[in-house]
């Protein structure tokens, strides 16, 4: 099976509270913050691996992993890891980072799969800078693709993919031939998430993502990189989709700290009235 | 032309409420723009769903009714969104499970711009901007759509739901467009486990009592009691849902549910910048946690430093006798 993983970089999430500003508002400023892979990228990018392999001997390949992801030349970095992980190719699609919308992204791979011909797109849900929630559905739909979106668990079948969702109280399980696309919820790096066919189902993974091992990484230098212009998969690159200016939150005023039970019942009844 | 189309969400056969909130969008945006809004109902016998739209003050009310309907998958439903939605200028659905999965489609298969999950709407003229929360909620976007239709889904905690009015909306029939191609062919409806719960919706209730990891197994039974006395919604972190104390749809973040209640209690929950983005809206939270030092005490409005395992049943006790 091949599979296609589309990277994003984003601004450390873990310390989304720090970005900033400015007065002018015509942009989120990031700096000092260290550049992450799209944390459900990494499980897409984990999914992957686990479609192409047989969990107990995860050092063998059966099919190939390509990783692409649009970006200015330092996002190489971000492509490298992911082929140290265990990806077998990657294509950087070269491209401002702020030129970008979810439209324009998803022709732009829209084309790159023309080309590239995978069996399935293997795709975060959301990137969560923006936290748009849009590229895998409109890819979808521009291929004419089947698509599971919001992926919990993904079993693959002869020439297909069975596919459970967290939709809103409860499951949906559905079956998607091939070509199809797939984007990632949280779940899907849990031990018992992805089975190939060629991995048994009495196997359990290790909870969460696989790190590259260091002779993997002195490794990954080698493993082929291309680069393609953005202009050459895309040749309207207009936005549909544009941001005048941004703005902070309101900040929550700080509250108070009571000293047990009964002083906060008083105070939610007396001073919220909220009960 | 400013006219709306609300994709409406129907489940056995009923108008959920996620619905209201786009209608509010449509209600507000329309007046706006001095257009109308119409509602759009499709599954394979939607009567009761369509008399419940109808009641919510649209120009009309658009069935579309096929057995192929039955069970939702984007691939059938969002050619006939965007057959009939071409004649509006704006397509709002709510930003639940079913409608981030199927505007995103219908605005490609339209070519249209899509701006998900909005918190606000603010019309000059006939240019509209959305509001829409980036970074966790750590920053807020306004965007504008370029194309001539545009797409949106609204956050069901930013609009309220929509009342009824007196009016009876004509309700018309719509044909089903038939999705041609490869993508409703290979693909296939297995099953929909739903969690049965006699507790109001999370997203629409008026108070929520979530958890975290610190509760261990003893989550539902420190939480139920306290969520029975307030008539509280449960929810989670996300801690919680992956060590398997709570299931996954109840957890409340960035990529999990947004909640806005009156009332929001954190137990024993850290308050993990992703926690935070989808509950930091609340009108009042309280927050109990035996860690003084937790981020979540930052934004609580009530915060109790103490070991949640005596603390919350003592907390229900009290409540009871304050209810009499």
């Amino acid at each position: 099976m091949k599979i296609l993983v589309p990277l994003k970089r984003v601004a450390d999430p873990d310390n989304a509270n720090k970005v900033k500003i400015p007065a002018s508002g015509d942009k989120i400023e990031t700096t000092g913050l260290e550049w992450k892979p799209n944390p459900f990228d990494e499980y897409a990018l984990e999914a992957a691996l686990r479609l192409t392999e047989n969990g107990q001997t995860p050092k063998v390949r059966a099919g190939e992993v390509v990783v692409v992801t649009f970006g200015p030349k330092e996002t190489e970095q971000t492509l490298r890891a992911a082929l140290a992980t265990g990806a077998d190719r990657a294509v950087r699609i070269d491209a401002a980072d702020d030129k970008l919308d979810g439209d324009l992204v998803a022709r732009a791979l829209a084309a790159l799969i023309e080309k590239e011909k995978p069996d399935v797109v293997v795709m975060g849900k959301q990137a969560v800078d923006g936290d748009s929630n849009q590229v895998g559905q409109i890819l979808a739909e521009l291929l004419d693709w089947p698509m599971a979106t919001f992926a919990a668990t993904i079993q693959e079948e002869a020439g297909a993919l069975l596919v459970s969702r967290e939709v809103d109280g409860g499951v949906a399980t559905m079956r998607v031939q091939l070509p199809a696309i797939v984007t990632v919820d949280l779940r899907i790096v849990a031990p018992t998430s992805v089975y190939s066919l060629k991995t048994a189902r009495t196997f359990k993974y290790n909870d969460g993502v696989r790190f590259a091992a260091l002779p993997a990484i002195m490794a990954a230098k080698k493993k082929p990189l291309v680069e393609i212009k953005l202009a050459d998969l895309a040749a309207d690159q207009a936005l549909k989709v544009n941001y005048a200016t941004f703005q902070a939150p309101p900040a929550r005023k700080a509250g108070i700290k009571v000293k047990d039970v009964t002083e906060l019942v008083t105070r939610l009844q007396t001073e919220a009235k909220v009960l | 032309m400013a006219d709306i189309l609300v994709v409406a969400e129907v489940a056995e056969g009923k108008l959920k409420k996620t619905t209201h909130s786009a209608v509010t969008f449509a209600r507000t945006t329309s007046a706006a723009l001095g257009g109308t809004y119409s509602i759009l109902v499709m599954g394979d016998a939607v009567s009761d769903a369509a008399a419940e739209a109808s009641k919510l003050g649209a120009a009309k009310v658009i069935v579309v009714e096929d057995a192929s309907l039955k069970s939702y998958l984007a691939e059938r439903f969002a050619p006939t969104v965007a057959a009939i939605g071409k004649g509006f200028a704006v397509i709002v659905g709510t930003a639940s499970a079913f409608g981030k999965d199927l505007l995103p489609r219908v605005a490609g298969r339209l070519a249209a711009g899509y701006a998900s999950d909005i918190t606000e709407v603010l019309a000059a003229g006939n240019k509209l901007t959305y509001k829409r929360p980036m970074f966790a909620g750590n920053a807020f976007g306004m965007a504008t759509i370029s194309t001539a239709i545009q797409v949106v889904s609204v956050r069901q905690s930013a609009f309220s739901p929509a009342e009824p009015t007196d009016s009876a909306s004509p309700i018309e029939k719509a044909a089903f467009t038939a999705p041609t191609g490869n993508a409703a062919s290979r693909v296939q409806f297995v099953s929909l486990d739903q969690v049965k719960t006699e507790r109001p919706e999370l997203a629409e209730a008026r108070v929520v009592v979530s958890g975290g990891r610190a509760l261990k197994e003893r989550f539902s039974e420190i939480l139920d009691p306290l969520c029975d006395v307030l008539g509280a919604a449960l929810g989670a972190s996300r801690a919680a849902c992956d060590a398997g104390y709570a299931p996954s749809d109840l957890q409340v973040g960035q990529t999990g549910k947004v909640v806005a209640p009156s009332l929001y209690f954190a137990i024993g929950i850290s308050g993990a910048i992703q926690h935070l983005a989808g509950m930091k809206g609340s009108k009042v939270i309280v927050a109990i946690n035996k860690d003084g030092d937790a981020p979540i005490f930052q934004v609580a409005d009530y915060g109790l430093v103490a070991d949640l395992f005596p603390t919350v049943p003592e907390l229900t006790k009290q409540l009871k006798a304050a209810k009499g």
